[in-house]
């Protein structure tokens, strides 16, 4: 075996044989198959959305205003990474960094103002431990919460890789546009919480 | 500090497990002390334990399938022998609270560790080759597949040793997997074992659906992909449709465990025939997961074996298509006492009395490729005959159940138990064993003793029967399952005749065992006259991979082939290969990597910890794997370029070694 023996110059990439990276493809059997996953959970929620076991209902918890401005924030989030993304094609380092951040900052106060909801939610009594309908809520939202959070952490890695060696290069732009799907993934995800879940409950 | 995790874990009090115990200390000790003597920690670790090469990988995966195969079917022996002893006054050797974890341990190993594993290990050498690919689309993210697979494996082996493993069955059912009736261990360790390999599974999935989509050769259209590549494929699909539904499932388990939800519990409004819909819209596709595959190594085997392409190319990939969607829509027929109503009921019993036509229409298919053929009964071609009278059989039991009338009185019983190992061992276990056997020059550049490989089957075939024909007959008597103990006097002669057959499965786990030590002596001895010096080992190859040495250059293909139709190789042998034209490029392949069994190692301390309820070490776990993450993330030194001249080199030997193979003819 002599994998080590030559490395592959950057120049050389150019000339890769028919399959051009499959990266973005591979990430979007990925997000289908998430699709999945957060369809379970709805399936999960829209059995027990009515098992109270005597506790609150949704009617009585939730917000609206709150997660209206969650939404909002989240909504606006997809804008302002669309704005890095096309920074991004036109190789515009400064502006994709820029962009990065407002995007970062949005996504930050989406996760803050949703810990936020759960914890007042846990001091009034309805933890997810309560009733099944809880559980059931604080699942599918915390497992959006959590992919938001995951988010997060990536843009903070590229973040810095852009600042590095990495730069714009190639790879940096497919794994750009792999968290691009993610984050509008995400998005549309949350439309259907926002949807099903909230407004579903209080009206 | 260590959570739950006592001195009194350690069961030191149960002879049984002390034995094991000192037996696998023993066999480890040994294996660790041959590779230091033979100096082969270096070579162990730079070749095998940090490859990302897809053939070794599928070489890892298979060595794991059978260390599994050997652990369940332990699990089986004792169980059998435990319900031969077991009658009226006699208690037999295994307390019933032993006897569940054994029967939990075995199904739980053998579908997940013992058929997954030997699938995906089959998926990863043959499909790149078999498409006209140098490697997979993500070959780093298989490593870590591999990984995580493993992981699920030694954590269900761990708990052998330290705690218990779950007692519930292999599919965990609520309430009684809930924690008020099982505060302790075991389910844990059950469910981490099942979520860590599971979530491997679906990385697995992604990576081969990208494979087969976007890196087939150039001119392969989809109705020219072979059949173990379709059949693989629609499995894949099935994974990516199905595993995201299991780890949901898994994790609202943990979840009622860990933090007291109430998904699963008799309290609080959660529903237990939710999850019994959950597992089972996995569970059944599942079992078509493990058959489609199989279903593709006996077409490939077939046609190689008879000298005639495989019969009806077209209704094989359409029939393989119908299957999975069928597969899909019959979850319910494993609760149709759930009492969803009499037409839910008939119309998962229809649904599901239609995949026997696709089905059907394969072991036409197969038989046909036979008819006129120019049949040679070599090791892998023993086992297609035997799956198919098996599997027919299990096929028409299958059919049985599938009335809910019926299946209402067999359900539970031991008659289910024969009927799906009746399809597992005949269809799936058989499958896979031809498929090692088919292969396994491809691998190594030698074959398998056929000698060895004919006893094993016969001993299988006949051990199958024996074993599970009873368990029809005691099924239609009322027996149920998972029982360890009984009084019914008519069941006892039965169940000894079901000792005797698992005695003789034995011997023909013990001539596979044996047949694999002969092929280490083999190569030890490198015997020359069973080396094939043409890459088609058994002269009747028919897809690109025996158009290619054996053993395979890592690089797999010096120049990708141009695919010219269905089973382009026979093309090629029959109207010449064509002179390439294009010079030789430089080939573009991923570097090893160290992070794969790094990410392994974090994640068994996450499992291990998680079950324990070591917060600090699963903590510990999750950084690890997240750091390793991140640097790979920022390598940028993850490619080579095999030079022109190594693949020059490889190129004329492999043409000096066919012109004098043909000459010698
Ligand atoms: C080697 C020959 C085998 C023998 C003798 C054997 C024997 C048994 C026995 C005695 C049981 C318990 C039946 C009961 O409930 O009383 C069982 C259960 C089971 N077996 Fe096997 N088995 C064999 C191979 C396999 C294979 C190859 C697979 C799958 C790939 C498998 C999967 C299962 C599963 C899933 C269960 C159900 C476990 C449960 O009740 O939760 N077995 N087997
Ligand atoms: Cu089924």
């Amino acid at each position: 075996m002599s994998h080590d023996t030559t490395h592959a110059p950057e120049a050389q990439h150019g000339e890769h044989e028919h399959h051009e990276t499959p990266v973005v493809f591979g990430f979007w059997v990925y997000l289908m198959t998430d699709c999945i996953l957060f369809g379970t959970l709805f399936v999960v929620f829209a059995v027990m959305c009515h098992q109270f076991a005597g506790g609150p209902t949704g009617k009585e918890l939730f917000d609206i205003t709150n997660v209206e401005i969650e939404t909002a924030i989240l909504l606006f989030s997809s804008i302002t990474y669309g704005f890095a993304s096309i920074a991004a094609h036109a190789r515009k380092k400064s502006a994709v960094l820029a962009w990065l951040l407002v995007t970062f900052v949005l996504g930050v106060s989406f996760v803050g103002l949703e810990i936020h909801e759960f914890a007042d939610l846990v001091e009034r009594g309805a933890g997810p431990d309560r009733s099944a309908f809880l559980s059931s809520f604080f699942t599918l939202v915390g497992t959006h919460g959590l992919h938001v959070t995951i988010g997060l952490i990536w843009m903070f890695i590229l973040f810095f890789q852009i600042l590095g060696r990495q730069g714009l290069s190639d790879r940096m732009q497919s794994k750009l546009t792999c968290l691009s799907l993610f984050w509008h993934f995400l998005d549309i995800v949350w439309i259907c919480v926002f949807t099903f879940v909230y407004l579903g409950s209080v009206m | 500090m260590l959570g739950k995790l006592t001195l009194s874990s350690i069961p030191y009090d149960v002879p049984i497990l002390v034995g094991t115990f000192i037996g696998v200390a023993v066999i480890g000790i040994a294996v660790l002390a041959a590779i230091t003597y033979f100096r082969k920690w270096g070579y162990l670790w730079r070749e095998w334990l940090t490859t990302v090469d897809h053939k070794k990988l599928g070489v890892m995966y298979i060595v794991l399938a059978i260390v599994m195969l050997l652990r369940g079917f332990a699990d089986a022996f004792m169980m059998r022998t435990q319900l031969a002893l077991s009658y009226a006054g006699n208690p037999g050797y295994l307390p019933p609270h032993h006897y569940d974890q054994v029967f939990s341990a075995h199904g739980t190993i053998m579908i997940f560790f013992m058929a997954m594993a030997f699938m995906t290990g089959l998926f990863n050498f043959v499909i790149p080759l078999q498409i006209g690919a140098r490697d997979v689309a993500f070959p780093f993210l298989n490593s870590v597949s591999f990984y995580m697979t493993l992981v699920g494996a030694v954590l269900i082996n761990v708990s052998l040793f330290i705690g218990e493993f779950s007692n519930v069955g292999w599919l965990g059912y609520p309430p009684i997997s809930e924690l008020q009736f099982n505060p302790g261990v075991g389910v844990d360790y059950y469910i981490w074992a099942v979520q860590i390999s599971g979530v491997g599974t679906l990385l697995t999935g992604v990576n081969f659906f990208t494979t087969i989509v976007k890196m087939r050769a150039p001119g392969m259209k989809w109705m020219q992909m072979p059949v173990f590549t379709w059949t693989s494929f629609y499995a894949i699909v099935m994974i990516l449709l199905t595993f995201p539904v299991l780890t949901v499932t898994i994790a609202l388990l943990s979840l009622d465990r860990y933090l007291g939800m109430h998904f699963f519990t008799n309290d609080g409004g959660g529903s237990v025939m939710l999850y019994l819909n959950l597992i089972w819209s996995w569970g059944h596709p599942e079992v078509y997961i493990l058959i489609l595959p199989a279903f593709g190594v006996f077409s490939e085997i077939a046609a190689t074996f008879s000298g005639k392409p495989l019969f009806g190319y077209k209704t094989m990939v359409y029939a393989s298509g119908v299957i999975t969607l069928l597969g899909c829509l019959v979850w319910v027929h494993h609760f149709f006492t759930m009492g969803a109503g009499a037409d839910v009921n008939t119309f998962f019993g229809i649904m599901t009395m239609f995949i026997a036509v696709p089905t059907g229409v394969k072991i036409f298919n197969w038989l046909f490729t036979m008819y006129k053929g120019r049949v040679r009964f070599e090791g892998p071609m023993n086992w297609i005959v035997g799956f198919m009278i098996t599997f027919s059989i299990g096929g028409m039991t299958g059919v049985m159940m599938a009335m809910p009338a019926a299946d209402w009185v067999l359900h539970n019983s031991l008659f289910l138990v024969a009927h799906f190992h009746n399809v597992i061992i005949g269809g799936v276990f058989f499958g896979y064993i031809a498929g090692m056997n088919y292969w396994f020059p491809k691998v190594f550049g030698y074959k398998l003793r056929d000698s060895w490989g004919k006893w094993a089957f016969r001993c299988w075939f006949v051990g199958f029967y024996l074993s599970f024909i009873p368990l029809y007959i005691v099924g239609l008597e009322g027996m149920t399952r998972r029982l360890n103990h009984y009084d019914n006097p008519n069941w006892h002669p039965w169940l000894l005749v079901a000792c005797v057959g698992v005695f003789v499965l034995a011997v023909g786990v013990a001539c596979q065992v044996g047949q694999l030590i002969c092929a280490i002596i083999d190569a030890v001895h490198q015997k020359r006259d069973a080396l094939d010096a043409t890459g088609d080992n058994w002269g009747s190859g028919r897809t690109l991979e025996w158009s290619i040495p054996s053993p395979v250059p890592h690089y797999n293909f010096a120049r990708l082939p141009t695919v010219r139709g269905l089973d382009t190789f026979h093309i090629e042998k029959e109207l010449g290969r064509p002179t390439p034209v294009e010079s030789l490029k430089p080939i573009h392949m991923p570097k090893y990597s160290v992070l794969g069994p790094v990410i392994g190692v974090f994640t068994f301390l996450f499992g291990f910890a998680m079950v324990w309820h070591i917060w600090w070490m699963a903590i510990i776990g999750l950084l690890g794997v997240f750091a390793a993450m991140v640097i790979r993330s920022a390598d940028l030194d993850i490619d080579f370029y095999v030079p022109v001249e190594e693949v020059r080199a490889d190129e004329e030997a492999f043409a000096k070694r066919i012109s004098a193979a043909q000459a010698a003819e």
